[in-house]
């Protein structure tokens, strides 16, 4: 009697168990991995002029046999015939990696002062790194614009002080710089926040210790603190480089006519051209290259722990 | 409960000679934090190959003063000299010190090996000399067989002496331990206390050792420094500080004694002479054979350790002995003593420790009994301070 009932708690816990582990599973199915084989899907099919603007392949389980007959990759040759695609995904890479390169530059002195401020500063610190979250990202990009357009306020402050002549104006709205500046502004408290952690955690006697036994400070910096920083260095990179690729917003509104950026390419197939199944085929591509990567990069990070 | 006093030490103690130069000398060192006055005018001199501990409850300054020795902290005034040279300003990585610490500090991301390479590595040896140098501390450590893990692979003890190895590798002048053993237990802590005197006879070197554990500090030492906020109280080998502690302050601090309170009713000596000195203590009166250095009415301390008093059943019939009467309160049964706590007539409580010397299990004297409790003259001590 109690072997059955210590038996039936057991079940009802596993069940438990098992729902709040199915749940955000549940929900990366419904909302992620399903959208995605629709789009997967789309991207295999063909382009029609009509609402909506391409022609299903799948109508009922009978068509099976159809379906699979119909389906064809042509949209992921054109896109490796056509050099605008892969153009544009190797400049959005390249824009992410210098941006990733940059925050990191400038993320890492910032989180590492933080992490080496008082104990009692701290939380204020991270606080204001949260702060412009307060704001909408859409309207703090709005802003830059404000400030880097030829007649913007960045202009008057250095006419103001006297930089620049009345006449000059400063010239990156509509550039690639005007582009990193947004990103980097927008992307820093993601970089770094992990940063912070991973440095935050760290044992200020390993310094001493390395100190003591002949290491001066700027030495120890590399052989000690970057090293143990790496997790949040990586962390950070992933955090910010994979959204980075696909950033739409900012390249749109801060950047000029001929930046190249992926989710811009993205927007134009599907809303420009109305071309969904090519739209679709980019959307794919554009996944496979950063989902790819970072699994290579988290199979090694596990043989080395 | 009585201390052991460790082996029987070699026969060295500069300190005794007065053209003897200490290798280290703190000179009217105070460090402040703020208001706070971690160090208060210290003054301590410590000799080439002496193992010198430095006891004392946390924030006694210990640890201030450790970390003054080493570069981590510039003394507030005052200075530091090591080898007759001021050390003031020489940044911690460039001081022949080097230091063992309280938390092990192992380098997490390398290897043991790498871990005890790296001060090597610092001084650009060539590679072949740091291998052979890593090889012999590691046997010296007898961790040969765990070069290639990492710290987080390997227990308490032997990441302990993996910080040991490391601090030792670089062959330092001055050899700093911040409470190097209190992670261990206790029979791991007393086997590496004696490794530690074995390494610091055979290498030659001076070892500093910042401690709150007294039996620590007593096993290993030459020479024990006891502090109290900041200043020294006193600085002697340990038998001395055990048997001839210079105030309650270092009397209470080391190992277990009896202190009452009292008064000087008669002395039979000049001041700094050798004489009996009668001390009215609330109704008990005791007697002491030392050096006088109190004078009739002075308010003093009495102080006998446990294992100098004797318990028994009977009066004592030699009237030159100390002896008080009271009842058998509580009995500690330690195995190698049993320590008595018995209740005055007058109510207040002494303590007495006897070896067990025998392999009774009933003890002659038990819960409830009336007992005398005896000392000689030369078992007490009188402290002034």
């Amino acid at each position: 009697m109690a072997v059955a009932q210590d038996s039936d708690g057991q079940g009802k816990g596993g069940l438990g168990r098992v729902f709040v582990v199915a749940l955000p599973y549940l929900w990366l199915v419904l909302f992620f991995v399903a959208p995605f084989f629709i789009i997967f899907k789309i991207s295999l099919s063909d382009t029609a002029i009509a609402l909506p603007p391409y022609t299903p392949v799948f109508e009922g389980f009978g068509a099976i046999q159809d379906f699979v007959s119909q389906l064809d990759i042509e949209n992921y040759v054109f896109l490796t015939d056509d050099p605008l695609y892969v153009k544009a995904y190797l400049s959005s890479l390249r824009i992410a990696a210098i941006s990733t390169m940059l925050l990191l530059l400038i993320g890492y002195p910032i989180a590492l002062a933080m992490a080496r401020a008082s104990a009692s500063i701290r939380p204020t610190l991270v606080m204001m790194v949260i702060l412009p979250f307060w704001t909408s990202f859409l309207i703090r990009v709005y802003a830059w614009i404000g400030i880097l357009k030829p007649d913007g306020l960045l202009t008057l402050l250095l006419q103001a002080v006297g930089v620049m002549g009345p006449e000059d104006q400063v010239q990156i709205f509509r550039t690639d710089t005007a582009i990193f500046i947004g990103i980097v502004y927008s992307y820093l408290p993601f970089m770094v926040l992990p940063l912070y952690a991973a440095l935050e955690k760290m044992d200020n006697t390993l310094l001493e210790a390395a100190n003591d036994l002949g290491c001066p400070p700027l030495k120890a910096f590399w052989r000690i603190t970057f090293p143990l920083s790496l997790p949040g260095v990586i962390a950070g990179s992933m955090i910010c480089f994979i959204p980075i690729t696909g950033e739409f917003v900012i390249p749109d509104l801060l950047g000029g006519a001929d930046t190249l950026m992926i989710g811009k390419t993205l927007w134009t197939e599907f809303f420009g051209n109305r071309d969904w199944p090519l739209a679709s085929a980019v959307a794919v591509i554009l996944l496979i290259l950063l989902v790819i990567p970072i699994m290579i990069f988290q199979n090694q990070q596990k043989k080395v722990a | 409960m009585a201390k052991t006093l460790g082996p029987v030490k070699r026969k060295f103690s500069p300190w005794t000679d007065p053209s003897a130069v200490p290798f280290i000398r703190f000179e009217n060192i105070t460090k402040r934090f703020g208001t706070f006055t971690a160090v208060d005018n210290l003054t301590l001199d410590i000799y080439e190959r002496e193992f010198f501990s430095l006891l004392g409850p946390s924030g006694c300054g210990k640890t201030t003063l450790m970390r003054m020795l080493a570069g981590f902290e510039e003394p507030t005034e005052g200075r530091i000299l090591l080898q007759g040279k001021d050390i003031r300003g020489v940044p911690p990585y460039r001081r022949p010190t080097n230091m063992m610490f309280q938390s092990y500090a192992l380098f997490p991301h390398m290897t043991v090996e790498k871990n005890v390479a790296f001060g090597l590595e610092q001084d650009k040896l060539p590679k072949g000399e740091i291998a052979a140098r890593v090889e012999e501390m590691l046997k010296l450590v007898k961790l040969e067989d765990f070069a290639r893990r990492k710290p987080n692979q390997l227990s308490g003890g032997q990441r302990q002496r993996v910080a040991l190895a490391r601090s030792l590798a670089k062959r330092p002048q001055v050899l700093l331990l911040d409470e190097p053993l209190g992670a261990l237990d206790k029979k791991l802590r007393e086997e590496t206390q004696f490794e530690l005197m074995d390494i610091q006879t055979n290498l030659g070197l001076t070892f500093l050792i910042v401690t709150h554990d007294q039996e620590e500090a007593m096993t290993v030492s030459d020479r024990i420094a006891v502090m109290d906020k900041g200043v020294i109280v006193q600085v002697a080998t340990p038998a001395e500080i055990y048997e001839a502690p210079n105030s309650r302050y270092v009397a209470d601090f080391i190992g277990d004694i009896n202190i009452m309170e009292g008064t000087v009713a008669a002395t039979q000596s000049a001041l700094g002479a050798h004489g009996t000195i009668r001390i009215e203590c609330d109704g008990i009166s005791v007697s002491v054979d030392q050096e006088c250095q109190a004078a009739v009415g002075d308010k003093v301390a009495f102080a006998v350790r446990p294992e100098k008093v004797r318990i028994s059943p009977d009066k004592p019939v030699d009237s030159a002995v100390n002896a008080v009467h009271g009842e058998v309160w509580d009995i500690g049964y330690l195995g190698d003593f049993s320590v008595f706590i018995v209740k005055l007539d007058d109510g207040r409580v002494m303590r007495a420790a006897q070896a067990n010397v025998s392999r009774l299990v009933d003890r002659p004297i038990t819960f409830g009994d009336m007992v005398w409790l005896t000392w000689p003259l030369d078992a007490g001590l009188v402290l002034t301070r």
